[in-house]
């Protein structure tokens, strides 16, 4: 919806605060609603559970602590499916670059012991970034060179690397088959890796219990750099035009196949450092339980976010609340933490479909061409 | 045409060639060397047609939605609440006598899995929701609703169990590969006979082409455009909540959450891959479900020389190349993804 409103002359004020704040605000607000529908359907207390899930998420410093460390890879993820939006590309991918870059900062980080910081935790962090860009270049070089849709291709590749993951920290069998390369020896039938070396390690920001760290500043910095990318120089400028129209970027003299390459590379990358970021600042290690959701979770804090840098952290804000807060409310009212995922499909539908939105609040309906999101949805070429 | 497209031959002939060699090995010294019986073994072959019928009726489902003009990338999901839908069912009905359970589990999954087609209609038809984007959302939700209200003290009692049909599967190879199976197999591959003379030879098909190629002419040949695309999306999420009805009542006999496990996205590919025609979508499943085949075959013999993950990326790297191979050589249906209005803007 940004992308085609957001450098709009002709947009008057009350239409942008329309489709940038109260549209989102609403989706939010009657997904939760429709979520306490479903509750109250299945015979589970909402007021209970919503009580709870303020609770998990806000209510105590160490709840904030927990609501701030989940909303980093979600504004991660979130600026990689949005970039691609820009371009029109839809990333699916983010999971499988979100895992790469897991494990190739983490295969920097447990080798090269006695490395100074200065250059051991930099090179661990660009190690996961090029991890997740190649994962995310490689559907892009397909799209332009052979054809093949982005959506497939991303979905295989999160595949492909769940499994590469999996092979790198793996045990060996009880056959004989060999471990994997990045395998700590000392956990014997665990398959994860050693723990990073300290100075490859994102440093905490303030103690224990408090698991917030400086990764959260990296977040904000990927925030600055990619809304200046996007907006400001002449490369974000073609990625613009190529999301709004291939062909008229193309008589522009703009060459698509490389912006196309360039966006996934981009959306890659940052990914990647999600993963990055989750293995150096939290974990510390790689196993193959780390990874789940983010992926799908990107696509909602993107478009929940009207795929603009500053609305990514906004709505990673929320939709990191409701994943702080899940647990507590499972613990507190036994509603299963299950529903919040319900809760952001709903979110998502609301916030791609404005119109469900306005004929819900019987608000205006102007412009629903502009304000929906629309990618350059073909199989074939194109 | 459409019948002898490209990929049809190109799939009709990998599966004669694979029924050759498994004659071959069954019945010669072939048979004597291990690798042959990993490569064309009866439980090879039996497997690949386990592991295709839910991809060609993902695709099938694919099928009928697209070639009204509408993307379903929300397989996935329609398949998921298929499978659970169809479990609940079952596991509610487990003292009913079987085939009475069995079958209104079916009937159960092939609702829910119509209105999961309902629901991505009215998301990209009444609200022009973007379409990739609302399969995005049915992907989710079915996702997040089936875990919310999975009861994992819930079981089903028992399965269809395969029915040989007389005299047929006394044929060595060719019977039991293919005239001994479960019910839903055999309808999957009659639906495969079915939708292709729907689609080609009936005046829902034309009007179902139409309306996916150009619907405008469509439409001012007073053809309801938007009806036929919500009746199709919902026949294609019945086909896809089929799919996920065969995972649960006929290959595994339980759910498990996410079972689907990609087999939504590979059926895409199957679609593509076999040019939006039910059977060159049957070629492409089976040869997806034979790389399926394979990783159960090497780690049936205890091959440890490749890593078990990198067998297991056979069928996903497949796909890719699958869908990358084809480029100008598949053609999709001319108005797919767009939303469309009887004022007429676009």
């Amino acid at each position: 919806m940004a992308q085609a409103n957001s450098n709009k002359p002709n947009v008057t004020q009350k239409q942008f605060f329309l489709g940038v704040f109260l549209i989102p605000f609403l989706a939010l607000l009657t997904a939760l609603a429709a979520g306490a529908v479903v509750m109250l359907a299945f015979g589970d207390d909402p007021i209970l559970a919503y009580q709870g899930l303020f609770q998990g998420a806000f209510g105590s410093g160490r709840a904030w602590s927990v609501t701030i460390r989940k909303m980093i890879p979600f504004i991660l993820t979130g600026l990689s499916v949005a970039v691609a939006f820009k371009a029109g590309l839809f990333n699916i991918g983010a999971s499988g670059q979100f895992v790469m870059g897991s494990v190739c900062s983490v295969a920097i980080g447990i080798h090269f012991e006695g490395l100074p910081m200065i250059i051991h935790l930099p090179l661990a962090i660009l190690s996961g970034m090029l991890g997740g860009m190649i994962w995310g270049a490689i559907p892009g070089l397909l799209k332009v060179t052979t054809g093949a849709h982005e959506v497939i291709v991303t979905i295989m590749m999160n595949y492909l690397a769940s499994l590469f993951a999996g092979w790198t920290v793996y045990a060996g069998g009880t056959q004989g088959q060999t471990p994997g390369p990045l395998w700590d020896r000392t956990a014997r039938a665990i398959s994860e890796t050693p723990d990073v070396f300290d100075s490859a390690q994102i440093p905490w920001l303030f103690g224990p219990p408090y698991r917030v760290h400086y990764g959260v500043f990296l977040a904000l910095i990927a925030v600055v750099v990619v809304w200046w990318l996007i907006y400001k120089t002449t490369i974000g400028f073609e990625i613009r035009t190529v999301g709004q129209n291939p062909k008229a970027a193309r008589y522009a003299g703009i060459r698509v196949e490389k912006t196309v390459v360039l966006t996934m590379g981009l959306a890659g990358a940052l990914a990647g450092l999600a993963g990055t970021i989750e293995a150096l600042g939290l974990n510390h290690k790689f196993a193959p339980e780390f990874g789940g959701q983010v992926g799908f979770d990107g696509i909602t804090v993107a478009l929940l976010g009207q795929t603009h840098p500053f609305g990514v952290v906004i709505a990673s804000f929320l939709i990191g609340a409701l994943d702080a807060g899940a647990a507590k409310m499972q613990f507190e009212s036994g509603v299963a933490a299950d529903i919040i995922q319900v809760i952001q499909a709903l979110v998502l539908a609301f916030v791609a479909a404005p119109l469900i939105i306005k004929a819900l609040f019987r608000l205006r309906s102007s412009d629903d061409e502009k304000h929906a999101t629309k990618l350059n949805t073909s199989w074939g070429g194109s | 045409m459409t019948f002898w497209s490209r990929t049809a031959k190109i799939s009709v002939s990998l599966a004669l060639i694979m029924i050759v060699m498994a004659i071959l090995v069954e019945i010669t010294i072939l048979g004597e060397n291990p690798w042959m019986r990993v490569f064309f073994g009866v439980s090879a072959l039996n497997f690949t047609l386990r592991a295709a019928i839910p991809l060609v009726l993902g695709a099938l489902s694919g099928i009928l939605c697209e070639r009204s003009g509408i993307i379903n990338i929300g397989i996935e999901g329609m398949m998921l609440a298929g499978a659970f839908a169809g479990f609940v069912a079952k596991s509610s009905t487990n003292d009913w006598p079987l085939y009475a359970s069995l079958l209104f589990s079916v009937l159960v999954a092939l609702g829910v899995g119509g209105l999961m087609g309902l629901l991505h209609g009215l998301f990209s038809i009444r609200f022009r929701m973007d379409q990739i984007i609302s399969g995005t959302v049915i992907i989710i939700l079915a996702a997040g609703l089936s875990s919310y209200l999975y009861d994992r003290d819930a079981i089903s009692a028992g399965k269809f169990t395969p029915i040989p049909i007389p005299l047929l599967s006394e044929i060595p190879v060719i019977g039991p590969v293919i005239f001994n199976n479960a019910p839903i197999t055999y309808v999957a591959l009659l639906l495969v006979l079915i939708v292709h003379i729907a689609i080609f030879h009936t005046r829902w098909g034309l009007r179902t082409r139409a309306v996916g190629e150009h619907p405008r002419a469509a439409d001012t040949e007073g053809i309801n455009v938007n009806r036929q695309r919500y009746f199709n999306t919902m026949l294609g999420g019945m086909l896809a909540g089929l799919a996920g009805g065969f995972l649960v009542l006929e290959a595994v006999g339980q759910f498990q959450e996410g079972m689907t496990a990609g087999r939504g996205f590979i059926s895409l590919a199957a679609m593509i891959f076999g040019n939006w025609t039910p059977f060159g979508a049957l070629g492409a499943a089976t040869l997806f479900g034979y790389t399926q085949a394979l990783q159960n075959e090497f780690l049936l013999a205890g091959v440890t020389t490749i890593p078990r993950q990198f067998v297991s990326m056979l069928p996903y790297i497949v796909t890719i190349v699958a869908v990358s191979g084809l480029v100008g050589r598949v053609r999709p249906p001319a108005a797919i993804g767009k939303s469309y209005d009887t004022e007429g803007n676009k």
